[in-house]
């Protein structure tokens, strides 16, 4: 399984999401490659994903993409992290 | 995935003194910006047009670098005016709007200055492990110092905690 963490650069938040996933991935006891792509490449990065995470207006600009799309408004929330992939898991 | 834990002294460096700025004043998210990029020129973390290059981040790519109810991670693509890699840490006076939907407005800013893709990836893992953590959040809000703000982090460092 492949997750992408989409921000705007690459760089920053997009690593904290990284962070995140992988913490809450533990958490829950799941595997996965969890990836970083700026919004430039994340549509083609898209296309061999499983789920994508990333912000409300990330999203919005993302558009239709084939996977499911989970959106996060608090990065340093574990909670709220593991909370929505693992709602996002049970239905892949 | 961070490699070995990252040691106070590294951490420190990275953070420097004059990075470190509380107390700030600004009217707006520009001039909040601004001052954070200020610190970290004077910081030595990176030259003047970087200070643009963060505003332009917002203005191109929107508010979503507000992270968490009252904190925000400023920082740019990696280009010249980056001299290494280094946060800045800016508590403003009274908080102030980004136009994020629910996590404004802003009392924290985090400036990150990247040279490279990875060199910044460990103390900004340090920083999200601390933000993770209330007491860290309380302490960094309501520094009265810089020295508050040092003292947090090596608090962190040693305890996992800022209680």
């Amino acid at each position: 399984m492949k997750i992408l963490a989409v921000c705007g650069m690459g760089l920053g938040s997009g690593l904290l999401l990284r962070m995140q996933v992988e913490k809450a991935l533990q958490r829950i006891g799941k595997q996965a490659d969890v990836e970083v792509a700026d919004i430039g490449v994340a549509r083609a990065m898209a296309q061999t994903a499983d789920l994508i995470v990333t912000t409300r207006e990330l999203a919005e600009r993302l558009g239709d993409v084939k996977p499911r799309v989970i959106t996060i408004s608090n990065f340093v929330d574990l909670e709220e992290m593991i909370r929505k992939l693992k709602e996002a898991l049970q239905d892949l | 995935m961070s490699g070995e834990p990252m040691s106070v002294e590294i951490l420190l460096k990275m953070i420097p003194e004059e990075a470190i700025r509380v107390g700030v004043s600004a009217p707006d998210w520009r001039a909040a910006i601004q001052a954070c990029g200020e610190a970290m020129v004077e910081a030595g973390i990176v030259d003047m047009p970087y200070i643009d290059q963060m505003i332009a981040a917002i203005e191109e790519l929107g508010p979503y670098i507000v992270i968490a109810p009252g904190i925000a991670l400023a920082h740019a693509r990696p280009s010249p005016a980056v001299r290494r890699p280094g946060l800045a840490i800016i508590v403003l006076d009274s908080p102030v709007p980004f136009g994020h939907p629910e996590n404004d407005p802003v009392r924290l800013i985090i400036g990150l200055a990247a040279p490279d893709p990875h060199s910044h990836v460990q103390v900004l893992a340090v920083m999200a492990e601390m933000l993770s953590e209330e007491s860290c959040r309380f302490a960094l809000f309501h520094a009265a110092t810089p020295s508050d703000v040092r003292r947090a982090l090596v608090t962190f460092s040693e305890r996992g905690s800022c209680a």
